[in-house]
């Protein structure tokens, strides 16, 4: 079952480019608008704590971006509605949603970090930290917006209602991931960061699926 | 097959009809009929187990269950969607079952074109496919000739009765009766009065 | 007994008996409310001896820690709620969420106005990005959130399962966002007076705010409780009961 779920997603990722490419493009053009509209705080060494800071605020509305989408397509067409119907665990079918959903934006910007670190005028050693950062935190974000994106799919205009939701729930991984990427470019100790975030992703495991699927039989109902 | 209990879906603490008592055997199929906004999509998505607001109780088998919404992917192509499918339900199908069943839904020669290029009609074809496809014995089907020609309607008429011969049950909402010899005729009627005032 | 349980579950998830059980509650609530109230306010702006490094802007301690306490409280309580709500499909549950969204929000907003007007001659400024600070900012979004949740749903029903859900999200993350912000704090802020943690606060001081608070909690049930029997008498409008008992009250 996890098989032919996987490849459906792999089909239509392939089909539909625009999931992947649209959030990163947004990604990079805000890191373009922040380095212009702020240059003191991109390109100075003093403000390297901003620049961390930032790229975390850019990936959390990247990843607030995709998330609206992601649930919207399969509730039109009335997949969503046969999967909760006819899979035989619907709780795979909705972790596989997830996973393909960090994979698509999560999975790609930690690909693309270096990039943005060199826009955003990130020292090069800091590279390693940031990376780690996003690998260990982007999980959380697709898992805790997924049960956002669940109860707000139904809505016609759902975007700002989804901020609202799940911006609050981003908050430890913003303030964790953001200062792992700091500690490491001022010396410090970047485990205790690093096993937080893991932490909050793990958590974030156990809660979604069956959070994400109370919110999609919600959304199922209102029709 | 399935029970019907004094079953009487709800929305927003509102009863759709008067309570339904029912059991239903193997080999029926049931057409239900009732005016626009009478309850019979409810009824129907009450017992696929997407609706939850409901008094009385119902027991059913697992079943096929086909909504207004189609549920086919508009990027893939019919195969691709029969085989996602088929993979819900824990089924690997071979390309040849089902080619078979597409092509006795007329629309073979479609098999690998995208979805997305197809009219309402045509897509309601691979949509019965999938019925065919499913190894579950209750079908639950909501308006299923809507959109559907002449020709597609025979089609459907006979894949229906088909599957009532071979051991199934189908439970039909529609405003047209299909033309099939033994069918139970269940109408849905509004709630006689406010009881509780 | 099993039995009994039972039927004492179903008797509290009803809302007639609710309604009658809870109409001595209210009164016992707000007198409760009143007098705690009125001797808190009266010891702690009177008679608390004045801090011996802000004077008497300390005072608005008494208002602004019973108003943080209460937020997070209610917060929790909708969680709670929400669970049993969704679990044991309870419909009083939803009618708690709805009465304690408002109160919560306003108890929230209110220990943020407090804060900000106590901040300004401790720190000198009036927002200071401190961490309990932050939490309750937070704390205020969540709110808002679940708000903007259940305007956007019109069936009750659906909005009723929605919101308790998010509720239950909320109440599992407020730990978690709590003990980051704390990290954040300690990193990013000079070492903060920490007045309501001093151990060695007197207890002239302490006993007044302990008098507030019990008066905040016992005026929330009043207020609660009392949104709780509108929204039944709202939702159960076309119950036999309700219009007896509308009769009762003309007729008195």
């Amino acid at each position: 079952m996890m098989g032919s779920l996987l490849l459906r997603e792999w089909q239509i990722l392939r089909r539909a480019k625009g999931t992947v490419i649209n959030p990163m493009a947004f990604l990079f053009l805000s890191a373009t608008l922040f380095a212009i509209a702020a240059p003191a705080l991109v390109t100075q060494q003093i403000s390297q704590g901003a620049a961390a800071g930032i790229l975390w605020t850019l990936v959390l509305l990247t990843q607030l971006l995709a998330l609206d989408g992601m649930y919207r397509r399969d509730f039109d067409s009335g997949l969503l509605e046969q999967l909760l119907v006819t899979a035989q665990v619907p709780f795979v079918a909705v972790l596989s949603r997830i996973f393909m959903q960090w994979l698509s934006t999560g999975f790609i910007i930690v690909l693309s970090s270096p990039l943005l670190a060199i826009l955003l005028g990130l020292s090069t050693e800091a590279l390693p930290a940031m990376a780690l950062a996003l690998l260990l935190g982007t999980p959380a974000l697709s898992l805790l917006g997924s049960i956002g994106a669940s109860v707000t799919v139904g809505f016609n205009r759902g975007g700002v209602i989804l901020a609202l939701l799940v911006l609050p729930l981003f908050l430890p991984t913003l303030i964790f991931g953001a200062d792992l990427v700091e500690a490491a470019q001022t010396g410090r100790a970047v485990t205790p960061q690093a096993y937080v975030l893991g932490l909050i992703s793990l958590g974030a495991l156990a809660l979604a699926p069956f959070a994400t699927l109370a919110g999609l039989k919600i959304s199922l109902e209102m029709q | 097959m399935f029970t019907l209990n004094q079953l009487c879906c709800e929305r927003d603490g509102r009863d759709l009809f008067a309570p339904l008592t029912l059991g239903v055997e193997a080999g029926a199929y049931v057409e239900l009929l009732g005016a626009n906004g009478s309850g019979k999509s409810t009824l129907l998505r009450t017992l696929a187990g997407l609706h939850c607001q409901f008094s009385g109780s119902y027991n059913t088998v697992p079943a096929v269950y086909q909504g207004h919404r189609l549920g086919l992917d508009a990027l893939l192509t019919p195969v691709e969607n029969l085989i996602w499918f088929a993979g819900l339900e824990g089924v690997t199908l071979s390309l040849e079952r089902i080619l078979d069943a597409l092509q006795e839904t007329g629309i073979v020669t479609k098999a690998y074109d995208s979805c997305a290029a197809m009219s309402a009609g045509q897509q309601r074809r691979v949509a019965m496919s999938r019925w065919m496809l499913s190894q579950r014995k209750l079908w639950l089907l909501d308006e299923p000739l809507t959109a559907l020609d002449v020709e597609a309607q025979a089609v459907a008429s006979r894949i229906i009765e088909e599957h009532c011969a071979s051991g199934g049950a189908v439970i039909c909402a529609t405003h047209q009766p299909l033309d099939l010899a033994a069918k139970t005729v269940l109408t849905l009627m509004p709630q006689a009065a406010e009881t509780s005032l | 007994m099993l039995g009994a349980l039972k039927r004492l579950w179903h008797k509290l998830g009803s809302p007639r008996w609710f309604f009658a059980l809870t109409s001595f509650w209210v009164s016992l609530f707000g007198w409760a409310a009143l007098l705690f109230l009125l001797v808190g306010v009266v010891w702690g702006l009177a008679f608390a001896p004045a801090d011996y490094q802000q004077g008497n802007s300390f005072r608005i301690m008494y208002v602004h820690v019973p108003a943080a306490m209460l937020a997070q409280s209610l917060y929790i309580g909708m969680g709670v709620a929400g669970f049993i709500g969704l679990v044991w499909r309870m419909k009083l549950t939803d009618v708690f969420i709805a009465a304690s969204l408002p109160l919560g929000m306003a108890v929230t907003a209110l220990a943020l106005f407090s804060g900000s007007v106590w901040g300004r001659p401790t720190w000198g400024s009036w927002w200071e990005w401190d961490g309990r600070t932050v939490s309750t900012l937070v704390l205020f979004f969540l709110y808002v959130g679940i708000y903007a949740l259940r305007e956007a749903i019109a069936e009750m029903q659906l909005r009723a399962r929605a919101s308790a859900l998010l509720a239950m999200v909320g109440t599992v993350n407020i730990p978690i966002i709590k003990y980051s912000v704390e990290w954040w704090n300690t990193l990013h802020q000079p070492a903060s007076f920490g007045l309501t943690q001093k151990p060695a606060m007197p207890s002239e001081m302490w006993l007044p705010l302990l008098v507030m608070v019990l008066g905040f909690y016992a005026l929330a049930g009043c207020v609660v409780l009392t949104r709780m029997r509108a929204e039944i008498l709202h939702r159960e409008g076309s119950a036999r009961w309700v219009g007896e008992w509308v009769a009762g009250r003309r007729g008195s």
